[in-house]
């Protein structure tokens, strides 16, 4: 590796952090040592003055040796957005990347920037605001002290490398450690600060290595279940056997004489065990004898599609154009059909770690929560603390894509700190992960669309049912996360409410309302297509198990039913698919990907299903799918090449082709990987990913009862165009191509069989019954 | 208790332990080693992977008496950030991860099956690393990565 590389590595190394106040810059300094010790905590002065975000020196602070420190709100989850938001200071400030030292989501120094989801991380921080702008101010500050210092106006200084000369006479120069000698830049975030356009850019719109690779590759990459912290215990948390089980009893003597076992620790409905050494504390949690109430019981798996569309429910318009039942009346022909969605489970690799210390009234929790200060919140309200006493400093854990552990056992590790007032680390078991995370939602969508005599799309009515109970805790629901309604707070409650018309403007964030619609409310269309009439209803019905954001949360559902429905209706016209798609859509960006996608595939020109396709043996389709992700955060469409066996139902893709146009890319490589990750996850989704539960309690605990697609799987080839457009603001860029997969595969599987298969996953058994019954 | 000696990455340690401790628990708590992650404690992940002798062996499920004496190699031992090993190097090279989580379950099984297999085929491959998991989905890069260490063996 390069030297640059290696010092990236270092200073990404995420050893423990001192927090060091000098010459009125906070500077952070990076322990060789993995070990904080605990007077070295560093502040707990956490008053919104200290990271105020429309302060300069809250984002970056230059010390007296020149190196360059920024704070950032929105943390690297596994997406790559440390290296990114690495390069965008880099960029701004002009210096090399290894100049740069970021810190993220550390509730003591960095910006409140709320919640890392959403694909938000790159609309908040590279487009005019935030980070990019605080690093654009800081350069033009430094640029305007070196006008002064060198006598000469802004427009004859020329920066590079941290240092900052007259044009054409490198002789005069400064450098930013002799304008700045370690002092803070006491400037408020200029929000007319220039930014460098594009066409400038050397470091960002390029593919630098992920900053962290090395360090992962070798093994030595700190994540936070290796967070180690002197005098630390060790917690295993007792779960409920079923939802809406309680603690009937604990009988201690049950574990007496076991070795290092230091606590049993109660909280309404919480139970959990600290030892000193883990091992210990697994098997005290497994040995002790605790009694429950039975479970409220769960309605069966088998009916629960239509269980959903009977409950009461939250009801919303997303669009009504009010005549979609006289259209409907008068359409030459209606294709109308049910698509079903199960819930999925984010599934982490890594069941989520965390490591608290509550000493009297303060807290430092290390967490891998996406929401570093709403945690101090929430894990503020459990414990019964200031939110000002409690830090919430964010080490990586494992890819979460969403809501995963991560702040449940947050949770837990706090409860446990503060019931031996020592440190305490808790990583979860694979069944208590699997069994209690909140879920991705499940979905039974109908539609009904309308054509007219020339088979164009003259009405699309959409109704959904899905299930929710609680999500992200945000600033006050610890409830809405396992640990906290154990422990006596409620999830969000939940309201039947009628719809009412929509008001505002049009926002289709959940993608409900599909591509082809206008999308009007009120005056003003905000859709990407062209059918007028238009009735977008959802109905959000009381889950029985927790749900939360999956990666494309309810987007990539209802994309899965829009997607596929419009591909039923091109063929019953006996159209295209991809021209089909591009008649009824209006907004360029999004055909232009679609051509894109269908341009790298090599698409034909005809209707499916393929003509003479073979019955018997191996049959092989194609499949279009696309989106304009959230409604506005990024253009994505995909063609899926499967086979079919048709003797098994199996369905395996063998190649993918995704064109994306997420506007100015910040590192082409970076996003690649994120759009091949996306749609291979999106692939086990499609073909294998489904929650189960019998009577009482939640069935698929581990790999063998959940299926993920494995490195041994086969695995289709992954083709990306990426459309790199500078005159656009960026979008996010991380749920553009799940969102489409399983479409593209149910549309492919069509072409290659002739038969639709409307319900996810697509397991063999499934697909080889729809096979039978054609 | 009892007083076990492990040789891990090239270092003999004695540790004092219950005997039916999972052999993860010593390397990731009383040695502190950050390789070997807890994936699920049940063997059908693959974080949890280490060499022993050689061989991928998944240390979540293996008592740490079943080991001792044994030459244990985890990811850390492999190479360095300034001295890879050549997959390790190959992993660098093809950016094959995404949160890295999943890395000791890949890269050791791939190597473990490699140095074995030199000449294995694709197919062979896949069904050698049928029982790792990678949530992120990094598959494609990874597999680049691996066959590229496969020309080098």
């Amino acid at each position: 590796m390069t030297p640059e590389a290696h010092d990236a590595f270092v200073r990404a190394g995420f050893s423990r952090r001192d927090f060091l106040k000098t010459s009125g810059v906070l500077v952070v300094t990076f322990g060789a040592a993995s070990v904080v010790p605990l007077a070295a905590q560093g502040p707990f002065d956490t008053r919104p003055s200290h990271v105020d975000p429309q302060r300069l020196d809250s984002w970056i602070a230059i010390a007296a040796d020149g190196k360059v420190t920024a704070y950032t709100g929105k943390a690297e989850l596994g997406q790559g957005m440390f290296t990114a938001q690495t390069q965008l200071v880099a960029e701004e400030l002009s210096v090399p990347v290894s100049a740069v030292t970021l810190v993220q989501c550390d509730t003591a120094v960095c910006p409140d920037q709320g919640t890392t989801s959403g694909s938000q991380s790159t609309p908040t921080n590279f487009n005019e605001r935030n980070l990019a702008q605080a690093a654009a101010t800081a350069r033009e500050a430094l640029a305007g002290m070196a006008a002064t210092r060198l006598g000469v106006s802004r427009d004859q200084l020329v920066i590079d490398g941290g240092a900052i000369s007259i044009k054409g006479n490198n002789s005069r120069r400064v450098t930013y450690r002799d304008l700045l000698a370690g002092q803070a830049f006491n400037l408020q975030v200029d929000p007319q600060a220039k930014r460098k356009p594009a066409s400038d850019w050397k470091v960002l719109g390029k593919p630098v290595p992920r900053l962290d690779m090395p360090a992962m590759a070798a093994g030595e990459f700190e994540f936070v279940h290796n967070v180690r912290v002197p005098g630390m215990l060790h917690g295993v948390v007792i779960r409920p056997p079923a939802p809406g089980a309680t603690l009937a009893g604990i009988d201690e003597s049950s574990i007496a004489g076991m070795t290092g076992i230091l606590k049993v620790a109660t909280r309404k409905n919480f139970v959990g065990v600290v030892a000193e050494k883990p091992w210990q504390a697994r098997q005290a949690a497994s040995t002790l004898k605790v009694s429950w109430t039975p479970g409220a019981g769960l309605p069966s798996q088998r009916d629960f599609y239509d269980y959903l569309r009977k409950q009461p429910s939250r009801d919303t318009f997303i669009v009504n154009s009010k005549d979609v039942d006289d259209k409907l009346a008068k359409a030459a022909a209606v294709v109308r059909a049910t698509y079903l969605h199960p819930y999925q489970m984010h599934g982490s690799m890594g069941t989520s770690c965390a490591v608290a210390d509550v000493q009297g009234s303060k807290a430092t929790v290390w967490s891998p929560t996406q929401s570093a200060y709403p945690t101090r919140s929430g894990v503020a309200m459990l414990l019964g603390l200031q939110p000002d006493n409690v830090r919430v400093v964010f080490v990586r854990g494992a890819g979460c894509y969403g809501i995963n552990g991560a702040d449940t056992v947050s949770y837990d590790a706090a409860l446990l700190s503060q019931a031996v007032g020592k440190p305490v680390r808790v990583q979860l078991s694979r069944q208590d992960e699997m069994a209690w995370e909140n879920y991705g939602f499940p979905y039974v969508i109908d539609q009904r669309v309308g054509i007219d005599a020339d088979g164009t799309i003259i009405a699309w009515d959409y109704e959904a049912w899905f299930a929710s109970m609680g999500g992200r805790p945000g600033t006050s629901t610890p409830g809405n996360v396992v640990t906290g309604m154990l422990a006596g707070f409620s999830p969000a409650p939940f309201a039947p409410r009628a719809a009412t018309d929509p008001t505002g403007r049009f926002n289709n964030g959940s993608n409900a309302a599909p591509s082809y619609v206008v999308g009007r409310v009120g005056t003003v269309a905000g859709g990407a297509g062209i059918v007028a009439s238009e009735r977008v209803l959802t109905h959000t019905i009381a889950s029985p198990f927790f749900t939360g954001p999956l990666r494309s949360p309810s987007r990539l559902q209802n994309t899965f039913a829009h997607e596929c429905l419009v591909d039923e209706v091109a063929a019953r016209v006996k159209a295209d698919p991809v021209a089909y798609r591009i008649k009824h859509v209006s907004d360029p960006r999004l055909k232009h990907v679609i051509s894109e996608a269908a341009r790298v595939a090599r698409w034909e020109t005809r209707p499916s299903p393929k003509p003479g396709s073979t019955r018997t043996g191996v049959a092989s389709g194609r499949g279009m799918a696309c989106v304009v992700y959230e409604g506005d955060n990024g253009y994505v469409a995909l063609v899926a090449d499967v086979d079919v066996n048709t003797a098994t139902g199996q369905v395996i893709a063998r190649r993918l082709f995704v064109a994306q146009d997420c506007g100015p890319v910040s590192n082409p490589d970076g996003m690649r990987n994120q759009l091949e990750g996306g749609a291979l996850q999106g692939l086990s989704r499609a073909l294998g990913e489904e929650v189960t539960w019998d009577d009482q309690k939640v069935t698929s605990i581990d790999w063998r009862t959940y299926h993920s697609m494995t490195l041994g799987d086969e695995m289709p080839e992954v083709e990306s165009v990426l459309i790199d457009r500078h005159d656009v603001d960026a979008t996010g860029a991380g749920e553009t191509a799940i969102t489409i997969v399983a479409a593209a595969v149910g549309n492919a599987i069509f072409d290659a069989t002739g038969v639709r298969i409307r319900q996810v996953p697509f397991t063999p058994e499934r697909v080889k019954a729809a096979l039978v019954a054609r | 208790m009892s007083s076990i000696t492990l040789t891990v990455n090239r270092q003999r340690h004695t540790v004092d332990v219950d005997p039916t401790t999972p052999l993860l628990y010593v390397l990731s708590d009383d040695l502190g080693l950050r390789g070997p992650k807890f994936g699920c404690g049940l063997g059908q992940c693959g974080a949890c992977t280490v060499l022993s002798g050689g061989r991928a062996i998944r240390s979540c499920v293996t008592p740490v008496s079943a080991v001792a004496g044994a030459e244990i190699t985890t990811l850390e031992g492999l190479g360095t950030v300034d001295r890879p090993h050549p997959i390790q190097k190959a992993f660098i090279q093809e950016e094959a991860a995404q949160c890295g989580f999943c890395l000791s379950g890949v890269v050791l099984t791939a190597k473990a099956f490699l140095d074995q297999n030199p000449k294995a085929s694709d197919a062979e491959l896949r069904q050698a690393m049928s029982t790792v998991l990678c949530r992120c989905f990094t598959h494609v890069r990874m597999l680049r990565a691996i066959k590229r260490y496969r020309q080098e063996v």
